[in-house]
Parts: C-alpha cells; sequence; structure tokens
C-alpha cells in the first residue's frame, strides 16, 4: 500500500514537469511545422482551371457587425463588412491614406472655399435591388441623416455624421449633438447630379465623404424595410424595428449580402451586375473569433484564410510557417505620452522638455512592437500630408534631462503621477504596462521620481483622461481619415481637460493655426499651416508622442490582391484564391 | 409529490428576487457604464452625459430599481445597449449552444466519470485506482482555458483531427429552426451537417468537462466503496447473485445517490465554465455574451442574462431532487 501511494505520487509529479517541458518545447514546436491541413474541407481554390477565379474566402474580425447601416456605425469591425456591400461619392484609392478617388461621383466641382459642391454621379450604377443610383437617391440619403430624430441624434448612434458636420436639422438639446450644422440641402438637379450645399465653407468635407458611414443606401430598401422605425424602450435603449440593418442592406458595392447569423457568420456574395471590376471571390464569410490565439490557431488549421488585428508576438510564428503571410498596413496612429499642462510641475516648458529628453522612446519600439513600429517624432504619422520633417527633435538624454530640471528651479529626483490603462491592447499600444515600464524606468534615470498609477481603460481610465486627472499619461489615436485635421486637429484645436490646455494658455499659437488651416481653402498653404503647427507643436511639448504601429493581417499564402489601407478601408474585390 | 414540486417552484420567486437584486447592485457598482463603453476613446463628457440621460442611469438607484422590478414583471427584459436587440431574443439564439454545450460536457464527465470511478473503486489501490487519482486532479487542477488551448494545439493545429473554433464549418449550410444544431442537422436529415456539429463539440466538451469528470470520478469511487460494504451487497452476494448483477442492480443502483447531487451542482459549474470555454473555442452561447456583455457594461443584458441562468439552475436542481424518488424507493416511499 505504502509503495502504492508513493508511486502515484511520483508519478504524478512526473507528469507535471513533463507537462511544463513538453509546453516550453512545444512553443517552439509551433513555430517550425506546418498546420496539417490535409483533411480539413479547403475551402474552393475555385472553378476554373487556372483557379484564380471564384472560390469562397473564410475572414475572421474580432466581432461581427452592430448594425449594417452605415449611418449608425462607427466601429472598425462594422466598416470592414459594409466596405464590401456599400460605396460612398468619393472614395480613397486603394492602399492610399489620402488620395481621393472619384466612387459614386465620377467627378464634382467644389473648392474648399465654396459652399456649394456639384457631384457628377457615375452612369449606369444599380443598387443590389436592381434600383437605379441617381441624384434623388444621393439626396435622400444625405436628407435622412440631416432629419434624423430622437434617439438617432446620440453621439454613440450618429458619431460621424455630428463629427464632420455637427448638428441636425432639429436641435434637441438632450440629445448630446452640437446645435449648428455643416449641411444646408441637397438637391437633384438632374437624375445625375447632385448639389450639397454647405452652411460655411470647410476643406474637410470632400476628404470626410470617403467614410464607410456616408455610404450610399438604396431608398427603396431603406424605405421598404424601416430603417427609421424603432421604438425606444423603458431604458432609453432605441432598438430598431425595422429589418434594413439586420436582413436587407442594399448598397451598390462588388459584393451583395446574403445572410447573416449572429455570433456565427455574415455571408456576402459577389454582385454580378456591379459597374465597377467584378469581384473575382463567389462568396467571402465573415465570421466572429473574439479570442486572438484562436484567430491564429483557426488559420493554422485551414478554418479561416484570414484575420485582423494580428499580435506582434504571434508574427514570428506566421511568417515561419510557408503556408501563411503577413500584410502588413501602413500606419495610421500614434502612440504618445501625454502631459496635463495644467498640473505643476508640467507648466513648466523645461521641465516638459526634461520629460522629453528622459523618455527612452526607441527602446519601447524596439522591443514591445514585433519589429512593427516606428518611433514617431510628431503626432501624426508620416503618411499624412502636413507631416513636417524638421521637427525639434528628442533623443534620449537622461543627462539632458537633469540640467534642464535644475534651469527649472528643481532638484532631482522630480515627482511624477504616470498614468497606464490595464485591460486593453490598442492597435498602437499592445501592451500598456511593458510600455508603461520601460518609459518610466528610462524617466527615473533622467532625474524623475515614478509613481506609477493605472486604472481599466474603460470607462474609468478614458473617463480620467477626459476630465484631465492624469498628469502624465499613455495613451494614442488611430486615423479616422487621411487628413491632418483627424489627428493634430481632433488633438490641440480646441481647449480640452485632457492636455490641460482649458487652463494653459501656452498652445494658443497652435490653436490659432489650426482654426487657420481648417478653414484655408489653398490645399498647399493648408499643408503649410499643418506643418508649422506641428513644428510648434513639438516645441511646446503638450506631449511626447512615441510610436506609429502598423496593425498587420494573416491569410494564407494562396490569398492574392488583398490591398491593405490605413484606415482599414480594404475591400475583398480585388482578391484572389491562386 | 405535487406539493413538494409547487413548493420548490414557489421558491423560486424568493430566489429570483434575492438575485434581481445582487446582480442589479453588482453591476452599478462596477465602474462606469454602458455610455462610456459604447463611446470608447472617443467619448467626450457630453456625450457620455447625454447617453446617460438617455438610458435613465442619472436617476437615483431606488427609481432605476424600481423601473427594473416594474418591466420585469410585465416580463420586459429590455434590449441589449450593444446590439439594441431585444435580450430575450438574444437569450433564445445563444442559449441552445450553451445547452448543446453542457450536454455535450455532462455526457463526457459521465460516460468517462462513472466507470472511472467504479473501476477505482473495485481495484481499490490498484492500478486503475491511482491512475484515476492523478487524472482527476490534472483535471481539477489545470484551468479550463489552459486545457482549452492545449486540446485546441493538438488536435487541431497539429493533428488536424478537429476543427478549433465555431459550431459548425460556415462552409455547411443547414436551416436553424431549433438552433441546437444537433438537432437540426437531424431535422434536415443531412449528415454531413451532423458528423460536423459533433466534431465542432468534442474538445470544447472535453475542456468543460475536465472538472465535472474528476469531481464525477472521485465521488463515484468513495460512493461505491461506502455501498460495497453494506450489509444488503454482502446478502445479495450470499444469495448467489451474479457479480455483475450485484454491480449494477445493488451497487451502482445506490451509489447514484450522492452522484445525483453532483450532477445538479454541476449545472451551475458547467454554465459558468462555459464563459472561458465559450471564449476560446469562438462558440456563441450565454457565457461568451455574457463576458461581452460585462466589459461593455450592458446592463440590460447582464441582468436578464444571470436572472435566466438561475431560473435555470433552480429548474434543474428541482430535476434532481425529484429523480430521488426514481433512483431510490425508500425516498419514493417514505413520502
Amino acid at each position: 500500500m505504502r509503495t502504492g501511494r508513493w508511486l502515484s505520487v511520483v508519478g504524478l509529479s512526473i507528469l507535471v514537469l513533463a507537462g511544463c517541458g513538453q509546453l516550453q518545447s512545444s512553443e517552439s514546436a509551433a513555430q517550425s511545422t506546418a498546420p496539417a491541413v490535409s483533411d480539413r474541407p479547403a475551402p474552393s481554390a475555385g472553378a476554373s482551371a487556372d483557379g484564380e477565379r471564384g472560390g469562397t474566402l473564410v475572414f475572421a474580425g474580432a466581432r461581427l457587425a452592430a448594425s449594417l447601416d452605415p449611418a449608425l456605425t462607427s466601429d472598425r469591425e462594422s466598416f470592414r463588412l459594409l466596405r464590401q456591400v456599400y460605396e460612398p461619392l468619393v472614395g480613397v484609392a486603394p492602399g492610399s491614406a489620402n488620395e481621393l478617388v472619384g466612387v459614386l461621383a465620377e467627378s464634382w466641382d467644389g473648392q474648399p472655399s465654396d459652399t456649394t459642391y456639384v457631384f457628377h454621379l457615375r452612369e449606369g450604377v444599380k443598387f443590389h435591388d436592381g434600383t437605379d443610383l441617381d441624384a434623388a437617391a444621393v439626396c435622400f440619403n444625405f436628407d435622412r441623416w440631416y432629419n434624423f430624430k430622437g434617439s438617432f441624434q446620440n453621439p454613440s448612434a450618429t458619431y460621424y455624421w455630428q463629427v464632420v458636420f455637427g448638428g441636425f436639422s432639429t436641435f434637441n438639446p438632450d440629445s448630446g449633438a452640437p446645435e449648428e450644422s455643416l449641411y444646408e440641402s441637397c438637391e437633384a438637379s438632374d437624375s445625375s447630379t447632385a448639389v450639397i450645399t454647405l452652411t460655411k465653407p470647410s476643406a474637410t468635407f470632400i476628404p470626410a465623404l470617403s467614410q464607410q458611414a456616408f455610404s450610399i443606401a438604396s431608398p427603396k430598401a431603406l424605405q421598404e424595410f424601416g430603417a427609421d422605425e424603432g421604438s425606444v424602450d423603458a431604458d432609453g435603449i432605441f432598438h430598431p424595428t425595422g429589418t434594413f440593418g439586420t436582413e436587407h442592406p442594399v448598397g451598390t458595392g462588388p459584393f451583395q449580402f446574403v445572410s447573416w447569423t449572429r455570433g456565427d457568420r455574415l455571408v456576402v456574395e459577389r454582385f454580378d451586375d456591379y459597374w465597377g471590376e467584378k469581384a473575382s471571390l463567389d462568396q467571402v464569410i465573415f465570421r466572429p473569433i473574439a479570442d486572438n490565439a484562436a484567430r491564429l490557431q483557426a488559420l493554422q488549421t485551414g478554418e479561416i484564410q484570414g484575420y485582423d488585428l494580428v499580435e506582434p508576438q504571434d508574427i514570428p510564428t506566421i511568417q515561419e510557417n510557408g503556408d501563411l503571410q503577413v500584410i502588413d498596413r501602413p500606419p495610421f496612429n500614434v502612440a504618445y505620452v501625454g502631459f496635463n499642462m495644467s498640473m505643476p510641475p508640467l507648466d513648466d516648458p523645461k521641465v516638459r522638455q526634461a520629460l522629453a529628453y528622459g523618455l527612452d522612446r526607441q527602446g519601447v519600439v524596439d522591443s514591445f512592437y514585433g519589429g512593427r513600429a516606428e518611433v514617431a517624432k510628431e503626432f501624426m504619422p508620416p503618411s499624412v500630408e502636413g507631416y513636417a520633417d524638421d521637427v525639434p527633435e528628442y533623443t534620449y538624454d537622461p543627462e539632458k534631462s537633469k540640467q534642464l530640471l535644475q534651469e527649472a528651479g528643481l532638484t532631482p529626483p522630480v515627482k511624477i503621477d504616470f498614468w497606464y490603462p490595464t485591460d486593453v491592447s490598442r492597435p498602437y499600444m499592445p501592451d500598456p504596462k511593458r510600455n508603461f515600464e520601460a518609459l518610466a524606468a528610462s524617466l527615473e534615470k533622467a532625474g524623475f521620481a515614478i509613481t506609477p498609477h493605472s486604472a481599466p481603460w474603460s470607462p474609468d481610465y478614458l473617463g480620467k483622461s477626459d476630465e484631465g486627472q492624469l498628469q502624465v499619461y499613455l495613451l494614442g489615436w488611430t486615423g479616422d481619415y487621411g487628413d491632418a485635421d483627424n489627428f493634430i486637429g481632433t488633438f490641440f484645436q480646441s481647449p480640452q481637460k485632457q492636455w490641460g490646455t482649458d487652463k494653459n494658455d501656452e498652445m494658443k499659437p497652435v490653436q490659432d493655426l489650426l482654426a487657420q488651416a481648417e478653414e484655408e481653402p489653398d490645399q498647399a498653404k493648408r499643408i503649410e499651416l499643418y506643418q508649422e503647427a506641428n513644428r510648434q507643436i513639438m516645441t511646446i511639448l503638450p506631449g511626447v508622442p512615441y510610436a506609429h504601429s502598423s496593425p498587420a493581417l494573416a491569410f494564407t499564402a494562396n490569398v492574392q490582391g488583398y490591398a491593405p489601407s490605413p484606415t482599414t478601408n480594404e475591400s475583398f474585390a480585388t482578391v484572389t484564391l491562386g | 409529490m405535487l406539493r413538494f414540486v409547487v413548493r420548490r417552484l414557489l421558491l423560486l420567486i424568493p430566489i429570483l428576487i434575492g438575485v434581481s437584486i445582487l446582480v442589479f447592485l453588482w453591476i452599478r457598482a462596477l465602474p462606469g457604464g454602458p455610455a462610456a463603453a459604447l463611446l470608447g476613446e472617443r467619448a467626450t463628457p457630453e456625450a457620455v452625459a447625454a447617453l446617460e440621460h438617455q438610458y435613465g442611469l442619472d436617476q437615483p438607484i431606488y427609481v432605476q430599481y424600481g423601473k427594473y422590478v416594474e418591466q420585469l414583471a410585465t416580463l420586459e427584459f429590455g434590449n441589449s445597449s450593444t446590439s439594441r436587440q431585444p435580450v430575450a431574443t438574444e437569450f433564445r439564439q445563444r442559449f441552445p449552444a450553451t445547452i448543446e454545450l453542457a450536454f455535450a460536457a455532462g455526457f463526457f464527465a459521465l460516460i468517462v466519470g462513472i466507470p472511472l470511478g467504479f473501476f477505482a473503486a473495485k481495484r481499490y489501490q490498484g492500478v486503475v485506482d491511482h491512475t484515476s487519482l492523478v487524472i482527476s486532479l490534472i483535471g481539477i487542477s489545470t484551468p479550463i482555458f489552459f486545457l482549452a488551448l492545449i486540446l485546441k494545439y493538438v488536435f487541431a493545429v497539429q493533428l488536424g483531427w478537429l476543427p478549433s473554433v465555431g459550431r459548425m464549418s460556415v462552409l455547411i449550410d443547414v436551416p436553424h429552426p431549433t438552433n441546437f444544431y444537433l438537432l437540426d442537422a437531424i431535422l434536415a436529415r443531412n449528415w454531413e451537417a451532423f458528423v460536423d456539429v459533433s466534431k465542432h463539440l468534442i474538445l470544447p466538451a472535453i475542456a468543460l468537462g475536465s472538472i465535472p469528470l474528476a469531481i464525477i470520478a472521485r465521488i463515484t469511487r468513495a460512493s461505491v466503496l461506502d455501498v460495497q460494504n453494506e450489509d444488503y451487497v454482502r446478502t445479495a452476494q450470499a444469495k448467489g447473485l451474479a457479480p455483475r448483477s450485484v454491480d449494477f442492480s445493488h451497487v451502482l443502483r445506490n451509489a447514484m445517490l450522492p452522484i445525483a447531487t453532483i450532477i445538479g451542482l454541476q449545472v451551475g459549474l458547467l454554465l459558468s465554465g462555459a464563459v472561458l470555454t465559450e471564449t476560446v473555442f469562438a462558440f456563441p452561447g450565454i457565457g461568451s455574451w455574457l463576458v461581452d456583455a460585462i466589459k461593455a457594461r450592458n446592463y440590460p443584458v447582464i441582468q436578464g442574462g444571470v436572472l435566466f441562468i438561475a431560473i435555470i439552475v433552480v429548474f434543474v436542481n428541482l430535476l434532481v431532487d425529484l429523480s430521488y424518488g426514481f433512483l431510490n424507493p425508500r425516498i419514493r416511499l417514505s413520502k
């Protein structure tokens, strides 16, 4: 009996230790073996002989959409789906951040100094339900958005309309929407000419139209399937009772909607009457897989042929696998260390400079981004026009920091409250804690005494930063569209508690520059203004940007023709399964 | 018997009231609310305030609770703040997935656990006994999440025998009248779909059932050991009954009583363990539904979902209690 007991203890220990050892060796084994896909039902590589045309591609995002009504969506996963089915008047060239091309509008007349824009629509474009795209349809859509009432006016419902145009035809102070609107009217002067009038000139109107939220939907479907119907329940939550956004999203895009089983899959198929170059794939099936590791494994087994939001640490695994590939997006975000300039000692420019010299940004970029990021010199990525190459730069120099602190009349170590978020991973900041630890360590060498603070990302951390409660903090931003206004305009044009600019007015010159640039009609002059703003921002230092990252996608090796876009404005129409 | 059932059903009411108060207060104690979660990085204090006002979250808590009770009384569970679909509908859509998974896991735990425990007891202190102890300990100590990843890595990625995510291959199309995918496949007479759904259930069922398996094996073992030494077993043996007959009719049947209780308690474990399993396997059941809801501070979904689960757990335990009468005539007759 005693031997029996001993045996089981020993056996158990061996098993446990073996398990641990197995784990370590299996981690490295994972990187060198190809997935066993032989008996997986491989989605057909095409019906035709050359294997290029046709086929079904299964793609995984973190989740599917909340609604397929473009006017009511504002998240990237929804945009991915909408992009296949709908089109806007004006778009962005594939892969570019800011090169505008006409999509539903072949051309347009109107300068940033104008308030009237004339859109010449493409002829012969049909919606998926067979109705024609004409100027009346375009105006129907714009007027629908402008006339939203009730809970449609809440910023959580119509985020992009409010960002670009502001208010609606009726103002409701409780709704959260602004009172004034950039939009005045839309007129169909003939069947292929739509005239949109604004209340004042805007340099961001045309670029902003490339947003998925401003896609043109079929008026027939919008009306027939009750897109504006719904009731507000006792909790104040709007519940759409129409089926437009759930079963009948009708657009003009290269794919048309087939079916949506919530939590399981969303299926689109090629639209054979598309006005442009028809898609090659027969079908694209989107499935939601929230867990990052699960997405990677599904790619390795062949259950999916592509997925988004690849974790930096998974990239070597994918690259070493000959059957898989990584596709990079051009960087379109910025990670920064923000300052609240109204909290001493950050109101002293020398202290802020000392902080800038005390941050080892290169170290963080090299260590925690899987080799997929670059050090940020300013608050917007290089691909956006208005980027200035000649901004003041601050390479890591702890001695200089200490010197500056002494010049400011302070004795090192200077106490700083440094905040970072938990429970979150952002494309520009995959692991906030590690970024924090490295940056804090470098600051401690530079004459600072760091008191660490953290809070869960949403809503605590974001709430606190909005309220201006954080002295020094990690944050970032992913661009919506390729315009400097979307980066430095969003951060610095108006006084905000987050930066302390509501109390500290050192940034006033920048605010003036940005306001001027927003209304500047001459594009060349506008770019100059933004460049000057960037120089001034990096002199005044309301914060220190440290990284631009390139979130990556992963596909099986046979997927060709996917054009990555900085704004995730990516169509499957050009994809083939080779 | 009927009075027993009615009394137990009436007990549901205070239980549900208690659960609803707890959930209601607890989720509001969590920092933040649906407004900030919905708006995310793009939240401005004004936007958050406007949304909270719309949701009535700026009212005093007793006013909010009063409204909530009023809604419940009319069986109004509200709408999800993220998908804007009715909570009851979403629950109905997602619940079958978790039920199928829980059943598969429970089934796995029973058909492996009971024999394992039985033979461990029969060959007390033998090799089987010690092996089953080791397996049980591994089962109980390995976190489900971790076990799931290992199973997926070995059987899906490396060997390619089984799929790694979802309930069914996206390339197979079958109508879903019941949303129980196995049942739907049978109704559609689609053998390929049935096999596919079964394959998708295997790994999650093993991961989820690993802890109940361990517990059932140990309890069976202890219970059988206990019963084996009872007088009536010796009597049966003395009467000359075949050993197998003794085992089934006397030993196992009496040993089942504590196991029945355990099974009832396991339901709660299965439903909560489903949360982790569903996340790793991208299984669209109520576990992943609730996790997403908590992250998004989706009050209606959390309140509704937890309430529904409480009802189910109570019902299952009621059924377990009723099953005692069936398993053990002594209890039945003593009424």
